[in-house]
């Protein structure tokens, strides 16, 4: 074992982990919101493969919020992009509540976006010419609910991020706090299993950045399994557990005291 | 998708762009507006045709002996009209020989008619009546219906009585204000007694109807009329429609006979019947049609071309949008029915207008020329379900593409 390795399965919370991941083929039990199996993502790009991941394995459990960090290009967004099956892997195991959704086709992808899946976008991806009250019922539209509700949980989905007054606004009439607020009662409205977040706090200064993380702290603490990447150690440290990427892989795991003490040490 | 919200969509848009929407939607007005214009003319002249040409001007199982068409809307060469101005006069002897022939139930009449000045003891000039000469059986074959006063009968005929029935516009025009009944009008300088005034009939193919003066042929008129040079026509009415073949199967042995035909000689006279005529509307309907398929055509086609594009163009622009959707949710087919819906109202929307358009067109046609139109309530439809089906064939293409699109690609474009 190289010093490396060694510190990787050290670093890695429990045994308990190890062993959901090395059940190759065998479905998770229902702790586990999120269990990655050699994931491995490819772009052919004109003859010439990128390898944006290579072989990662994770594995999430219910009501935990975990941050994952590394340098850019690592390949956190395409991992994100795969837990929320936007993407689909090139190989591996993914499985999202129980269920193997690496092999699900499209119109099965959709309803999974749609009833399990929240994301928050760095760059919050409103519709433009949409209220924000029709940004937020969005989903409960693919869901097929009916208009009347829509509305009544669109509002209350507003109201839970302290926006119900700026519901009949559209997104350029709104601060860019206030657009990833709209963006995470989206995210929410039809109650997900987990919430993912690619750098949504990278297009916020740090004191809107802060009020962002208060959202997402009250969201954990009230028992939302939350993702999200930066590449910010002072947002990681928000997290419970911290999961650093490097060329494509998992280097290292761990809950966030370990993270914040190394973190303190290199300063 | 939301079916409304995709057609609100679309609506904005057109609101919005509303010079842009305009072209867009030029191919399928003008489409939409010659469907709606061609089979207005083709059924109002169908209307026309069948109804008061061939009921009112010609008389319901009706045919009428002539030396040549007189109804024929066709072409005619020169050497055509040469070769009739040859033929043999239809003559008082042929219809009297006709009238013999005639099994019993079978109606006839001698028809002889000549645009001539008239005059009255209270207006000396005014225009040309229709001076037609005909024996009395005429009033029930055409149907005329006497509203003052009376027809002439058979013995008025025979005796030559010097009496006219005349039309509205006549009655009008030469006693005003008075009661014609009894007054005299002056044909060819001699007085005739007005007997009778007709229901006022309107213009049927150009011919003003209530400029007719009647009387009886064998009066002085069949000499003002020129009936010494050939007959206008003798006026046959077969009991029915089965009847008629055989009526004019009779009348045409006859003719053959009288005029010494061999065999393998031609027919030199006409027998002419509204089928006749309606053959000839036939297949002039048929150009109608085939203008009214491809003008359409024509234009439905290009502007499902157009509406391809600028549908193509809005699934480039609004990338990212469907990268949304697909992130929230929707499904190849969600996006699939946004866009075609969205094709389908701006479509529909173009169907709509040229629909006005094709009515104001049809309605401008029935002013300005002698074409009846009228808007056929089905073209309309036909042209709603055009219009959306034009927008769903021309979205089918752009709207596939929306909905393959992938979502991490999708939500990266800007
Ligand atoms: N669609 C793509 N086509 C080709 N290469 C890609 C694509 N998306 C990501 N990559 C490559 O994969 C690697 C990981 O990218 P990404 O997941 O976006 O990294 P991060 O989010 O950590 O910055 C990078 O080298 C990037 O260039
Ligand atoms: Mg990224």
């Amino acid at each position: 074992m190289t010093a490396d390795a060694h510190e990787l399965a050290g670093l890695s919370t429990t045994g308990e982990r190890q062993a959901v991941i090395g059940a190759t083929g065998a479905a998770p039990g229902k702790d586990w919101v999120i269990v990655t199996r050699g994931i491995r993502r490819d772009y052919d790009m004109g003859g010439e493969v990128v390898h944006a991941l290579r072989g990662v394995d994770l594995a999430v459990r219910r009501n935990e919020y975990v941050a994952i960090m590394g340098p850019s290009g690592s390949g956190k967004s395409t991992l994100m992009n795969i837990i929320g099956c936007l993407d689909t892997p090139t190989a591996g195991e993914y499985w999202l509540n129980g269920v193997l959704v690496s092999a699900m086709k499209d119109d099965e992808l959709a309803r999974v976006r749609n009833r399990e899946i929240g994301f928050v976008f760095q760059t919050f991806n409103l519709l433009p010419r949409a209220t924000a009250l029709h940004n937020v019922e969005l989903p409960l539209v693919y869901a097929g609910v009916p208009a009347a509700e829509r509305k009544r949980r669109a509002i209350e989905a507003l109201e839970r991020v302290q926006l119900a007054d700026r519901m009949d606004h559209r997104p350029n009439e709104l601060s860019g706090g206030q657009r990833q607020r709209v963006a995470i009662a989206r995210a929410l409205i039809n109650n997900p299993a987990i919430l993912l977040a690619d750098e949504p706090t990278g297009n916020l200064d740090s004191q809107t950045s802060e009020e962002i993380m208060r959202v997402f702290e009250g969201l954990a603490n009230s028992g939302q399994t939350v993702i999200m990447v930066t590449h910010e150690p002072d947002i990681a440290a928000h997290a419970r557990r911290v999961v650093v990427l490097r060329d494509g892989r998992i280097s290292s795991d761990e809950r966030r005291d370990a993270f914040v003490s190394k973190l303190a040490a290199t300063i | 998708m939301p079916f409304f919200e995709a057609v609100r969509l679309a609506l904005a848009q057109i609101r919005v762009q509303k010079l842009k929407s305009f072209f867009t939607l030029l191919g399928v007005m003008i489409g939409v507006m010659f469907l709606i214009a061609v089979v207005s003319i083709v059924q109002g002249m169908g209307n026309y045709v069948e109804d008061a040409f061939a009921g009112k001007f010609l008389g319901v199982n009706t045919f009428n002996v002539r030396r040549f068409p007189d109804f024929n809307m066709g072409d005619v060469t020169e050497a055509e009209w040469r070769a009739w101005q040859r033929r043999p006069l239809v003559t008082v002897e042929d219809a009297m020989a006709i009238r013999d022939a005639l099994p019993a139930g079978t109606r006839w009449a001698i028809e002889d008619a000549r645009w001539l000045a008239a005059q009255s003891p209270y207006v000396a000039s005014g225009p040309q009546a229709l001076v037609q000469a005909v024996t009395p059986e005429y009033f029930a074959i055409k149907n005329l219906v006497v509203t003052q006063g009376r027809a002439f009968n058979e013995q008025e005929d025979r005796l030559g009585a010097p009496v006219v029935v005349i039309g509205t516009e006549v009655a009008e025009h030469f006693f005003p204000a008075l009661d014609p009944i009894g007054k005299e009008l002056r044909i060819g300088g001699l007085p005739f007694r007005v007997i009778g005034v007709l229901e006022k009939q309107g213009t049927v193919f150009g011919v003003p109807l209530d400029r007719q003066v009647l009387g009886p042929f064998h009066s002085a008129l069949h000499r003002f009329t020129g009936a010494r040079r050939g007959l206008y026509g003798v006026v046959v009415q077969a009991p029915s429609a089965e009847a008629m073949p055989e009526v004019q199967a009779t009348v045409r042995e006859l003719m053959r006979r009288r005029h010494k035909l061999r065999p393998a000689q031609d027919d030199d006279f006409v027998l002419e019947s509204s089928e006749s005529a309606l053959t000839t509307w036939a297949s002039i309907k048929r150009y109608l049609v085939l203008a009214g398929i491809f003008l359409p055509a024509i234009g439905l086609v290009v502007g499902a071309m157009v509406i391809m594009n600028i549908m193509l163009v809005a699934v480039a622009e609004r990338t990212r949008e469907i990268g949304i959707r697909k992130s929230l949710g929707a499904r190849r087919r969600d996006i699939m029915a946004q866009f075609l819906v969205e094709a389908s109202t701006l479509s529909t929307f173009g169907a709509a207008i040229g629909i006005g358009l094709g009515i104001g067109l049809s309605k401008l046609v029935a002013a300005v020329s002698p074409l009846p139109a009228s808007v056929a309530t089905w073209s309309i439809g036909v042209a709603v379900l055009l219009g959306a089906g034009v927008g769903i064939v021309a979205g089918i293409y752009p709207a596939g593409r929306a909905s393959r699109l992938d979502p991490v690609v999708a939500l990266r474009a800007d």
